[in-house]
C-alpha cells in the first residue's frame, strides 16, 4: 500500500496557514463560480417546472415531466458518481479533467438540479390567490413569475440557496479528492494519505467557520426579506427587557 | 355594466362532469350593487372568477361594458380586465410589499411612470382612508384595514365594474358597515356596477339594491331587495329578514306573523287593525326600517277571538300580510338552511 510508504512528515504549525488559506480561496472561488451559475440556471428552470406542472401559467404535462425526470436523475446521482461518470463531458466544455475548471461543471450540474427543485418548492408554498390576483390586475405571465411568485418566494428561495451552499461546499471537497484542490484536496492529501493531524484539523475548523459563516449570511438575508420577521423580532425583545 | 348570457361552466369530463354554473342570465346595471348568494359550494367564486374569465366559461357569454369578453384571446384579456377591479376573499396583498406597493401592482404592471404612480397611490389610499398607512406591510394590517388596501389596488385602474368575493367574510361587524358604506360611496362617486358575492344576508341587507340566490349553478330567485321584503312568498325576502326572537302571546290568543307589502302602510297599523276588528290586538316584535328610502317591516301580534278570514282581509286593506305564526316559523327556518 502505498499510503504506508509514505512518511508522516507532518507540516509544521506556523506553515499550515501558507497551505490552507489559498486552499479556502480555490474552494471560495470553485463554489462562488458554480453558485452564480446555479443560480442563473436554476432559478427560471425551478419557475419553469412549478409552471409547467397542472394549475401553472403554462401548464403542460409531458413537458413537465421530461424536465422533471432529467432533474431528479440529477438529483439521484451520488456526486462522486455524476463526476465520474461525465467526465468526457467536463473534458470537452474545458479542455481539462482536473482543476477548478473541471470540478464546477459536475459541480454546477448536480447544484442546478438541487437548486430547481428547490426553487419549484419554495414557489409551491406562495399562496395561489396572489397569481390570480396578478391576472387580475392584467400582470403578463413574466410580471406575474416575476411580482407574484419569486418575489413572493424569495425569503423561501434564500433558506434553499443557503442549504445549496453549504451542500456545494461539501461536493467542492469531493471534488478535492480528484485534483480541483481547494481545502479538500488539502484534507485529502495531507490529513488523510499523510495522516497529519494538525493539518486535519484545521481544515475541519475552516470548514466548519465557513458553513457557520454562510448559514449566519442566509438566515440574516432570510429576516431581511421577510417583513413579519423584521418587525416581530424587535418587538418581542422589547417585552422580554419590559419584563426584566 | 355587466351581463350575462346563458353563461355555463363545466368542470371535468365523463363521470367527474359537474355543471357549476348552468345558463346564468343576469344583468348588472352602471350604478347598481348586485349580490350573489347561496350556500357552500354554490358555484359564487365560480361566477366571480367567470366574470373576469381568470376562469373559462365552457359556454354562454360575459359581457362588460357590451364587449364581449369570452371571445378575447389571453392578451386582450390583459387590457379588457383594466376594465374589472377585482376585491379578493382573503384580502390578497403581497407580503412583501407595503400597502403602497400593493396598491401600484396594477400601475407597475401597466408601465405606468413612477410619479405617476406615487401620486394615483397616494390619492387611492386616502380615498380608503389608509393615507397614514402606505408604508405598512400586510401584517401590520388590521383585516379590514387590509381588505381597504384590496379594494384601493382594485380601483387603481379607473374600473367601471368592481367585482367582490366575500369581501367582508370573517370581519367584524364594524368592519363590515365600514366596508359597505365604502362601496356604497364609490358607487355613487364613480358610477360602479358592482358584483357582491357574499352568504351573509344582513351584508346584502346592508349593501345591495338586488340580489339572486345561486343554489346548484341555477338562479333560483332574484330580485331588487325592497321587492322582495315586501313580497310574503318570496324565499329571499323571508331570508333577508334578520329573526329576532320575540314576545310569547298570551296563553288565549293566537299568534300572528304580519309583513309590509305596500309602500303605504298607515304608521298606527296595529290601532287600525285592532279598530277594524274589535278585539285586543298585543304587539310582540317589531322590526321596521327603510330600505333604500322605502318602508318595510314585519311585526309578531298576538290576537285574542278573531276570526282568520277576517284578520287577513284587514290587515291586507292595510297593505299588510298576515299568517300564522307557525306557518311562518317553519318556512322561515327552511329558507334559512338553504340560503346560508
Ligand atoms: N377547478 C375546479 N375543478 C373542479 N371542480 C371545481 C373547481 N373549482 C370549483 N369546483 C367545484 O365547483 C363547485 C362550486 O365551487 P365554488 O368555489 O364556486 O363555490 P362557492 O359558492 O364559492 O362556495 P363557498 O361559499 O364555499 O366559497 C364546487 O362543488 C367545487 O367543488
Ligand atoms: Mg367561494
Amino acid at each position: 500500500m502505498s499510503i504506508l510508504t509514505i512518511p508522516s512528515k507532518n507540516v509544521p504549525i506556523d506553515q499550515i496557514p501558507a497551505l490552507v488559506f489559498p486552499a479556502l480561496l480555490d474552494t471560495l472561488l470553485m463554489v462562488g463560480i458554480v453558485m452564480v451559475i446555479v443560480v442563473l440556471v436554476g432559478i427560471p428552470l425551478g419557475a419553469l417546472v412549478h409552471n409547467l406542472a397542472p394549475g401553472g401559467l403554462f401548464e403542460n404535462p409531458a413537458l413537465h415531466s421530461t424536465i422533471s425526470w432529467i432533474v431528479s436523475i440529477g438529483r439521484s446521482l451520488p456526486f462522486l458518481i455524476l463526476m465520474a461518470s461525465i467526465v468526457p463531458f467536463t473534458r470537452f466544455i474545458t479542455g481539462t479533467n482536473i482543476g477548478i475548471a473541471a470540478a464546477v461543471v459536475p459541480m454546477s450540474i448536480a447544484g442546478i438540479a438541487f437548486f430547481t427543485r428547490i426553487v419549484e418548492n419554495s414557489l409551491r408554498g406562495v399562496p395561489p390567490t396572489l397569481v390570480r390576483v396578478a391576472k387580475a390586475s392584467g400582470a403578463s405571465p413574466l410580471q406575474i413569475i416575476r411580482t407574484a411568485q419569486l418575489s413572493e418566494a424569495l425569503p423561501s428561495i434564500i433558506g434553499g440557496l443557503t442549504i445549496n451552499t453549504i451542500a456545494m461546499i461539501e461536493y467542492s471537497a469531493i471534488a478535492g479528492t480528484i485534483g480541483a484542490g481547494g481545502i479538500g484536496y488539502v484534507a485529502v492529501t495531507y490529513g488523510y494519505q499523510r495522516f497529519d493531524n494538525t493539518v486535519m484539523l484545521a481544515t475541519i475548523v475552516i470548514l466548519v467557520a465557513t458553513v457557520a459563516s454562510v448559514q449566519l449570511l442566509g438566515d440574516r438575508l432570510v429576516r431581511l426579506t421577510t417583513p413579519h420577521a423584521q418587525t416581530r423580532a424587535p418587538r418581542a425583545s422589547r417585552r422580554e427587557a419590559s419584563l426584566v | 355594466m355587466i351581463s350575462l348570457e346563458q353563461l355555463t361552466k363545466v368542470y371535468g369530463h365523463g363521470e367527474q362532469r359537474t355543471v357549476v354554473l348552468d345558463r346564468l342570465d343576469f344583468s348588472v346595471d352602471a350604478g347598481e350593487i348586485f349580490a350573489v348568494v347561496g350556500p357552500s359550494g354554490a358555484g359564487k367564486s365560480t361566477l366571480a372568477q367567470c366574470v373576469n374569465l381568470l376562469e373559462r366559461p365552457t359556454s354562454g357569454s360575459v359581457l362588460v361594458n357590451g364587449e364581449n369578453l369570452s371571445r378575447l384571446t389571453e392578451k386582450q384579456l390583459r387590457v379588457a380586465r383594466r376594465r374589472i377591479g377585482t376585491i379578493f376573499q382573503s384580502d390578497g396583498l403581497y407580503s412583501r410589499r407595503t400597502a403602497a406597493q400593493n396598491v401600484a401592482l396594477p400601475l407597475e404592471y401597466l408601465g405606468v411612470t413612477a410619479a405617476e404612480t406615487r401620486a394615483r397611490t397616494a390619492e387611492l389610499l386616502d380615498r380608503v382612508g389608509l393615507a397614514t398607512k402606505a408604508g405598512h406591510y400586510p401584517h401590520q394590517l388590521s383585516g379590514g384595514q387590509r381588505q381597504r388596501v384590496g379594494i384601493a389596488r382594485a380601483l387603481a385602474l379607473r374600473p367601471s365594474v368592481l367585482l367582490s368575493d366575500e369581501a367582508t367574510s370573517g370581519l367584524d361587524p364594524d368592519s363590515t358597515r365600514s366596508i359597505v358604506a365604502l362601496l356604497k360611496e364609490l358607487r355613487d362617486d364613480l358610477g360602479l356596477s358592482i358584483l357582491f358575492i357574499t352568504h351573509e344576508m344582513d351584508t346584502v341587507l346592508q349593501v345591495a339594491d338586488s340580489v339572486a340566490r345561486l343554489d346548484h349553478g341555477r338562479i333560483v330567485e332574484s330580485g331588487r331587495i325592497v321587492e322582495l321584503l315586501r313580497d310574503p312568498a318570496s324565499g329571499l325576502g323571508r331570508a333577508l329578514r334578520p329573526a329576532r326572537s320575540h314576545e310569547r302571546a298570551a296563553a288565549d290568543a293566537t299568534e300572528w306573523f304580519v309583513s309590509y307589502t305596500s309602500a303605504t302602510v298607515p304608521a298606527d297599523w296595529l290601532t287600525r287593525l285592532a279598530d277594524r276588528l274589535g278585539v285586543t290586538v298585543s304587539l310582540l316584535g317589531a322590526s321596521i326600517e327603510t330600505v333604500d328610502g322605502a318602508t318595510v317591516g314585519h311585526a309578531s301580534i298576538g290576537v285574542v277571538g278573531a276570526d282568520h278570514e277576517h284578520l287577513i282581509a284587514a290587515a291586507r286593506s292595510l297593505g299588510l300580510d298576515a299568517r300564522p305564526a307557525q306557518a311562518e316559523q317553519a318556512a322561515q327556518a327552511e329558507i334559512l338552511e338553504r340560503v346560508a
